[in-house]
């Protein structure tokens, strides 16, 4: 076995890009859910809405890049909108079925065959990316390999790795000011009781919508930045695993905390790199063994490091349900 | 907790138990004297109503849940709404605080007309309701409840939050916040979980919270509900501390003793309609009352009220002795073990 090979893929996964992007959509998802109570089962559809509104910009209006971002922040806003004008007075279940409904809606929508001069369809976009890593901002060398101890990136993905956790990094701290603010005061208020907060005079409807809107925001940079690092928008990879990957996140590292979502998602990714390398570098006569009992080869590691992935998270239900960072009083305090 | 049956009580017994603050009496009372004009009838003309509903209706279904034709709620006052249980108190108090819209109706607040304004602007204009099943916000801090009831906060709006111009006002409102929980009794639990504390406490902390609003017309929706009755003593001590700064109450209770110790005035509803109005003893007197609130089984707590009211106790430190705190409190809170 390469212990050096292991160490250095589960080490440079612990930044590396999957862990940004499904950390930032975390945190929009934390807004929703950790600190205002709303069941979003859709977060994959605001990063498609940011992805979206970047890609079809430069691709098909060919404007500016930074226009495209622009654009991609309006449509995860119009998506926000128009998910909950109509539900957030409804019961929370509504927002979930709505949520979920809506973002599968736009993945089928934008692989639509006449949809094609737009989106691309099911073949996607690319070349969109180009102005991101051609910026004299850039100072590392696209095609290079930067080693910093057991780090190891692309001087491209560097690039994108340096923006986006500089994004992620603020956004977080954007977030703690707000959720220490009166403004937050009022989202865990309708967290913990919609209608009494209504009767001490909070809008809540009217709050429920802001924090969507935020929340949203947040889950489409994170798909910008997913789709940057790729070069291309693939409808098809917008699906609801996603937004279950999400989730799992959050709930790893504690829903209504800080920091959770990066912790979270730093366990998470680095824990399926990890599985993954030693399961592909067993010795040979563990693996024989392991293919002629469970029937583990090659072409099934990917699926069975999700199984064990799965296994933690129910055991993690089960002794730790507040998740990493939370407090196991505050969630007792729940059943009442 | 809360929605159990309360416990049968033996009037007479509990309210004067354990009395050690002394009793209030009429003299006390800044509305004494205000009813004396007022006739004893449903839809009667008051001095000076702060609010007043006129042919408010609503119906669910062919049943008609509430029916009142008019009503009129003296300020200053604490008027008491009774009934049997599905009278449509609860529903009528929906109806009052916008959580509910009425079919058909009108009411106006001080003056102006509140028909369809939603539940928080009516916050705004000082009107405040608390509810049958209490809601502390659990997973929030005693006085963090505490400074969401300051209303008009600038802290609240989004892009003000991220400045730091709601700091000034923010320290005003620990401060009334703190201030409150003085008077509550509750200033020990102020940094602690408000899911931590026993249904009393609880009570307590919506209450408090309500007057955050710096309500005119506060509506309590069955305060007393699921309390002990010494707690009861220091909740009727607040609503009593209510009146005596010159805010409105109106409160629905079941308990006859209660209702006669503190209103200055009873509404009776029952099939949803407002069957009697009057002073305590009017109502105890009225055998239309008698007859709708206790069918034909009717005893104790009525003829009761002949021995005259019962002292009330001021507010102590009856939550601290409350029975129940010690052993809510710790089921409320596992153990530490594991938590960050």
């Amino acid at each position: 076995m390469d212990w050096g090979f292991i160490l250095e893929r589960t080490f440079s996964t612990l930044f590396g890009v999957e862990v940004m992007v499904f950390a930032l959509a975390a945190v929009g998802l934390n807004v929703h859910f950790g600190y205002t109570g709303l069941l979003n089962f859709g977060q994959v559809g605001f990063m498609a809405a940011g992805a979206y509104g970047l890609g079809v910009t430069i691709h098909y209006f060919e404007w500016n890049f930074m226009i495209g971002v622009v654009f991609g922040v309006v449509y995860s806003l119009i998506l926000a909108a128009i998910l909950g004008l109509p539900t957030l007075r409804l019961r929370g279940d509504y927002l979930a079925i709505v949520t979920i409904a809506a973002s599968e809606s736009i993945r089928l929508f934008v692989r639509w065959r006449k949809m094609k001069e737009f989106t691309g369809a099911s073949e996607g976009l690319g070349e969109f990316a180009d102005p991101f890593y051609e910026t004299a901002l850039n100072p590392f060398d696209v095609g290079v390999r930067y080693d910093f101890g057991p780090f190891s990136y692309l001087g491209r993905d560097l690039w994108v790795l340096t923006v986006g956790w500089i994004i992620l990094i603020l956004t977080v701290l954007f977030v703690k000011r707000l959720m220490s603010s009166p403004w937050g005061r009022a989202l865990k208020a309708i967290r913990e009781d919609e209608d009494a907060a209504r009767a001490l005079g909070k809008n809540a409807y009217w709050f429920k919508l802001q924090s969507l809107m935020l929340g949203g925001v947040i889950g489409g940079m994170a798909g910008m930045l997913q789709v940057i690092q790729k070069g291309s928008i693939q409808a098809d990879t917008f699906n609801p695993v996603i937004t279950f990957t999400i989730w799992a996140i959050l709930i790893l590292g504690g829903p209504g905390r800080t920091w959770s979502p990066v912790i979270g998602s730093m366990i998470y990714w680095t824990l399926i790199a990890f599985l993954e390398t030693t399961l592909r570098q067993l010795p040979e006569g563990t693996s024989n063994t392991l293919e002629d009992t469970i029937k583990l080869s090659d072409f099934n590691i990917s699926q069975v490091r999700f199984i064990m992935v799965g296994v933690g998270l129910i055991l993690l239900a089960r002794y730790r349900p507040q998740g990493i960072f939370g407090s196991r009083e505050e969630m007792a305090l729940d059943d009442r | 907790m809360t929605g159990e049956p309360r416990p049968e009580i033996v009037f007479g017994s509990t309210a004067g138990g354990g009395g050690a603050a002394g009793a209030i009496h009429d003299h006390d009372n800044p509305v004494a004297g205000v009813f004396d004009d007022v006739e004893a009838i449903p839809g009667s003309k008051k001095p000076d109503p702060i609010l007043i509903a006129d042919h408010v209706t609503k119906t669910f279904g062919g049943l008609t849940a509430v029916d009142v034709e008019h009503l009129e709620i003296q300020r200053g006052a604490i008027t008491a709404l009774i009934g049997p249980n599905g009278a449509g108190k609860t529903t009528f108090f929906n109806l009052l605080t916008g959580f509910d819209k009425p079919n058909t109706g009108h009411v106006v607040l001080d003056g102006s007309s509140i028909d369809g304004v939603p539940p928080h602007k009516l916050a705004n204009k000082g009107m405040v309701r608390t509810f049958q099943l209490t809601k502390a916000l659990s997973r929030m801090t005693v006085i963090d409840n505490m400074k969401l009831g300051a209303v008009n906060q600038t802290g609240e709006h989004f892009w003000r939050a991220l400045l730091p111009v709601w700091k000034r006002q923010e320290e005003e409102v620990e401060a009334r916040g703190d201030k409150l929980l003085d008077r509550f009794n509750l200033t020990h639990m102020r940094d602690e979980f408000a899911g931590t504390m026993s249904g009393g406490q609880r009570k307590l902390v919506e209450m408090a919270r309500a007057l955050m609003t710096d309500p005119k017309l506060v509506m309590l929706d069955e305060p007393m509900a699921g309390v002990n009755p010494a707690l009861t003593q220091s909740l009727l001590g607040h609503v009593k501390g209510l009146r005596a700064e010159g805010r409105t109450v109106i409160f629905v209770e079941h308990d006859m003793d209660v209702v006669h110790d503190i209103s200055d005035w009873v509404v009776v509803m029952a099939e949803g309609q407002i069957i009697a109005e009057g002073t305590p003893d009017d109502i105890a007197a009225n055998p239309d009352v008698i007859d709708a609130y206790l069918g034909s089984s009717h005893d104790a707590d009525f003829e009761s009220w002949d021995d005259g009211p019962a002292p009330v106790e001021l507010p102590t430190d009856s939550t601290d002795a409350a029975p129940n705190d010690a052993a809510s409190t710790d089921a409320a809170s596992p153990d530490d073990e594991g938590s960050a």
